[in-house]
This record gives C-alpha cells, sequence and structure tokens, in this order.
C-alpha cells in the first residue's frame, strides 16, 4: 500500500506492506537509523519518535497508521548545524555513555520541553519513565534535560562540538 | 491472573524464541478454550497451536489494511469482512500480540482516523461521556474527571508510561479485557455503562456485565464499543490505589472505591478490584458499606470482605497471600481517601 508522511519536515511517500512497523520504515525505507530499535516490545522507549509533537514508541505504531501525521526523528533536532539545547545538554552533562537509549530520550526531553519549558526534576522523571538506559542511572539523563531547559536558546554549532 | 500481556511478553522476549511459552500461558487464563468459541469477537483469538521462531517476534504475520473514515463505514467493514476482521485501535496491545503470533487477523481496521471524532470527555445529561479513542494521556488530563470522578485520575497516573499513554485509548483497554487492566474496575466500581453499536442499532450494557472473562467481552463480531457513560452523584467521592514493582508495570493489585455520602451516611458504594481475580467488583463489600457512616471499622469490614472475594492466582508479581493482603490493604485506603474526598476534606 503507498503511504505519506512527513518526517522531520520532509514528505516521503513510499509503498510498503501494511505490517511494516513505523521504526522499521524511518530505519529501513528512509535510513533514518539514529531511531533505535530494541525490546520490540513497548517497553524499553529507545524508538521512541514524536507523532504530531507526541512521544510515542514506534516499534509499535504502524507505518499505515502514521502516514497522513507529522514524525520527528531525533535527525530532525539539529538544524542547519544547530545542535538542539537538548542535544547540547546531553553533551554538557554527560546524558550518555553507550548511547542506545540517547535518541529515545531525547525525543521525549524535547517533547517535555515544548509543552512545559521549566520542568521539575519530578516532572522529567515522569516524562522519561517508559524508557530504560542501562547505563547512566538516569542522574545525567535528567541534568541534561534540565541543562536544556535552563538554555533554551543554546546555539551551538556542530563544528563547536566536535572540536 | 499473570497481569498483564504485555508484562509477560517483555519476559518472552528476552528469552530464545520460546515463543510457544505464551500460548501455554495464555491457556492457562483459558484463552485457547475461547478461540475454540466461534461467532464471538474477543480481545484475542488464538488460531491454532503455531511454533513461533525467533525471526517471527519483530513483525505481525501479513494482513490487509482498512483505514475507518467513519464509525458506519467501521461498522460496515466489520460485518462485510467478518471474524476475520480485528480493529485497531492505539495498538498497544493488539500490535504486540500479532508480533506474537497470539492473534493473526487477516484484515486491521484502523480507527486512527476517529481519534479526533471519538476523543472526547464531556458532561451530559448528568453523567461523563467518553468516546472510546479518547486516549489515557486525554483522561490523564481531564479536569473535569479530576474535580468530579477523581478515581480515574489515580488510575491513569499508574497506567503504563507516558509513551504508552499518548497511544491507548480506553476503548482498546476495555476491549483487550485484560484481568489486570485498570479502567474496568475503575469503570465498574463507579456504575458506568459502555455503550456498544453494530449496523442494526445501539445497545447500553453495564460495564459490571461487560467482560465474559478473561480477554473476552460481551462486545459482538460485528459490533464497536463507542462510548463510556459514567453517571455524576452528589457527595461523591472516589479513589485508585495500585501497587505495582516498577514504574511502567502492570498492577500487582489495584482496588477502587466510590462513596456516595448523603446526610453523612453513605447511600451507595463502588469497589472494583484488579489483577487478583474473582469479579471486577465486590458487590459485598459494597453491600457491607451502604447505610454505614465512613468510619474505620466499617472500612476494615469491607477491606476484609473484598479480600475474601477476590481470587488470586500467584505469580512473578506475588503469592496468593499477598495479592489478598494486598487488596484489604489497598480496599481501606481507596476508601479512606474516598471518603475524604465526598466530604470535602481532601482533592
Ligand atoms: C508496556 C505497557 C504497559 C501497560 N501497562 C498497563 C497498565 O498498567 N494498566 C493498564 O490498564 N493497561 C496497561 N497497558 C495497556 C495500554 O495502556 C492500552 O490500554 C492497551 O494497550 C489497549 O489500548 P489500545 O488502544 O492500544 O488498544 P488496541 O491494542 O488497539 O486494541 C485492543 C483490543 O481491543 C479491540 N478494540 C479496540 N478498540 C475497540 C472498539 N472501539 N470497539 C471494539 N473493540 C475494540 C481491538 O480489536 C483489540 O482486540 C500497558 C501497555 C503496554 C504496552
Ligand atoms: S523497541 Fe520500541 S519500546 Fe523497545
Ligand atoms: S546510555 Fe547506554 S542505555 Fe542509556
Amino acid at each position: 500500500m503507498q503511504i505519506t508522511m512527513t518526517v522531520n519536515g520532509e514528505e516521503y511517500t513510499r509503498e510498503v506492506e501494511p505490517r511494516m512497523l513505523l521504526t522499521h520504515f524511518l530505519r529501513d525505507e528512509l535510513g533514518l537509523t539514529g531511531t533505535h530499535w530494541g525490546c520490540d516490545t513497548s517497553n524499553c522507549g529507545t524508538c521512541s519518535v514524536l507523532m504530531d509533537g507526541d512521544p510515542v514508541k514506534s516499534c509499535t505504531v504502524l507505518a499505515a497508521t502514521a502516514s497522513g501525521h507529522q514524525i520527528r526523528t531525533v535527525e530532525g533536532l539539529e538544524v542547519d548545524g544547530v545542535l538542539d539545547p537538548v542535544q547540547q545538554g546531553f553533551s554538557e552533562m554527560h546524558g550518555l555513555q553507550c548511547g542506545f537509549c540517547t535518541p529515545g530520550m531525547m525525543m521525549t526531553a524535547r517533547a517535555l520541553l515544548d509543552e512545559n519549558p521549566n520542568p521539575t526534576e519530578a516532572e522529567i522523571r515522569e516524562a522519561i519513565s517508559g524508557q530504560i538506559c542501562r547505563c547512566t542511572g538516569y542522574a545525567t539523563i535528567v541534568r541534561s534535560i534540565r541543562w536544556a531547559a535552563d538554555h533554551p536558546a543554546a546555539a551551538t554549532h556542530t563544528e563547536e562540538v566536535a572540536s | 491472573m499473570h497481569g498483564g500481556l504485555a508484562g509477560m511478553m517483555h519476559g518472552l522476549a528476552s528469552q530464545d524464541g520460546v515463543a510457544s511459552d505464551p500460548l501455554n500461558r495464555l491457556d492457562e487464563r483459558g484463552m485457547d478454550r475461547k478461540s475454540e468459541r466461534s461467532g464471538e469477537r474477543g480481545a484475542t483469538r488464538v488460531r491454532s497451536r503455531v511454533t513461533i521462531r525467533k525471526d517471527d517476534v519483530q513483525v505481525p504475520a501479513p494482513f490487509a489494511y482498512e483505514r475507518a473514515t467513519s464509525v458506519d463505514h467501521a461498522l460496515e467493514l466489520l460485518e462485510r469482512l467478518g471474524p476475520e476482521a480485528r480493529l485497531l485501535a492505539g495498538g498497544h496491545s493488539l500490535l504486540p500480540m500479532m508480533k506474537l503470533r497470539v492473534a493473526a487477523p487477516e484484515h486491521l481496521i484502523d480507527l486512527d482516523p476517529l481519534a479526533v471524532q471519538l476523543g472526547y470527555i464531556r458532561e451530559q445529561a448528568g453523567e461523563v461521556r467518553i468516546g472510546a479513542m479518547t486516549r489515557h494521556r486525554e483522561i490523564l488530563a481531564s479536569d473535569l474527571l479530576a474535580r468530579r470522578l477523581t478515581m480515574f485520575t489515580d488510575a491513569e497516573r499508574l497506567i503504563a508510561d507516558p509513551l504508552v499513554r499518548n497511544r491507548g485509548t480506553i476503548g482498546g483497554a476495555l476491549c483487550q479485557a485484560d484481568p489486570a487492566e485498570d479502567l474496568s474496575s475503575v469503570i465498574a466500581a463507579l456504575q458506568g455503562r459502555a455503550v456498544i453499536r453494530s449496523r442494526s442499532g445501539e445497545r447500553e450494557v453495564a460495564m459490571r456485565e461487560f467482560h465474559v472473562g478473561p480477554y473476552e467481552t460481551v462486545v459482538g463480531e460485528a459490533e464497536m464499543l463507542i462510548e463510556v457513560r459514567v453517571p455524576l452523584r452528589e457527595g461523591a467521592g472516589s479513589a485508585y490505589e495500585k501497587v505495582k514493582r516498577r514504574a511502567g508495570d502492570w498492577a500487582v493489585a489495584a482496588v477502587g472505591a466510590a462513596l456516595w455520602l448523603s446526610g453523612g451516611t453513605i447511600e451507595g458504594a463502588g469497589i472494583g478490584t484488579t489483577a487478583v481475580g474473582g469479579g471486577v467488583t465486590s458487590e459485598r463489600a459494597e453491600a457491607a458499606l451502604v447505610g454505614e457512616r465512613p468510619a474505620e471499622e466499617v472500612f476494615d469490614r469491607a477491606a476484609e470482605i473484598a479480600a475474601e472475594d477476590c481470587d488470586p492466582v500467584a505469580d512473578q508479581r506475588g503469592s496468593v497471600d499477598y495479592k489478598r493482603h494486598l487488596t484489604a490493604e489497598l480496599t481501606r485506603r481507596a476508601l479512606r481517601r474516598a471518603a475524604a474526598r465526598a466530604l470535602g476534606a481532601e482533592a
């Protein structure tokens, strides 16, 4: 069947099997492998992307259902070489170790801050409570998101981080 | 009951392709007996004892896909496509089951396009009406429910996690009829009703009669749940208490209590229990409350009865004794908070 969806502001039309999951559509059809795929049972949250602005577990959404919706993935955080404050926060506060959970965590953080620019620690913890990190113990992830809340206008260029 | 198919499947996914396990475990819950019954459209249809290879546990088996453009369209499709068609709401129970081949419908009718039309919470004719496609997130955010039917808000805070709540719907939750599902006992305790529609008309069923058994409801093959209606009463207070092992998990046990007070006396009461077997309500505990004034001894008595009435199964979440103990204690706590709310002493 033919589906059309907007991913990170760009419209894509593809022929897919109805049973294709959104995670696989993003990764295998569009090559957007930033969205990770872990438990496949809607428990770990590493596959989280924004669907019309709300974080959802893309391993449990059909690509067909997402047709006609706006999807945002981790690749859509950086715009024209400028990092999203959430990305910079994860860099500043060591919000990742292996990085497996990170794309999902960052997307949920982005959605949280869009809705609530000044969240408490409890609100941050609640927002990421559907996602598992096996490395950090969560404390640095919470700090990273808080950093992004404190620096909403941070506009770091990717080269600055790289250097 | 094992308390939550998703939780069960989580365990499964970490093992190496032992996916015949869920069928055995579903067996214990009487799920495959149900599959042999024809002519009923419950939440789960175990079609045959298929052996599942590890590679299969990633995507559902092939199916034909339709998008519902209206309720009438969905009903027409259900009628035309017959028993091998299933409705897809938020997909957070059905898609995991399809990945495991515990469900393998030939046709999926996606209700996602009806999310706006059937996504509402409104006060009308002395009751609150909630559309079938209303997502957990919207129920949690509702001021009306927080003010008048606080049990919903209590329960939603502890259902799954925020991401699952962004997709899961009240209609899907009720029709899935998982014994560990929370909203059924909430709505049963509050004496709510389900509105079920088919091409030939609409009927209302009390939530207390909605479940036929685990994973099985009265919703027929060519029918669809449209709306839930919960009466609003004066002097009412309600609360939901749940114990779970960790964030995002299903209940070990949970209890919802509603009290309707008049002149300081309990005029009506609702007790709903989750994940502990038995019925979703304890009518004997409710009867023990009516006519009494809210007090600890009265709550103790109701708690004892609710614990007697439940019928838990030992599993990885706890022993029978522990779950029975929890049922009593959570009944007590829920009654205390419901009374405080009815008396305006607690928000
Ligand atoms: C990780 C995880 C944790 C969870 N934890 C909890 C928890 O703690 N407590 C809890 O209560 N729930 C929990 N859930 C369940 C979840 O919140 C959803 O309520 C549930 O997945 C069903 O809703 P859905 O809209 O996704 O339904 P679907 O998966 O789309 O559908 C479920 C079933 O209902 C049928 N159906 C759907 N809508 C209708 C309709 N309108 N009329 C007739 N039939 C219909 C479908 O055909 C299907 O058989 C959890 C889920 C996950 C994935
Ligand atoms: S891969 Fe989607 S929740 Fe784990
Ligand atoms: S950084 Fe390794 S899982 Fe989170």
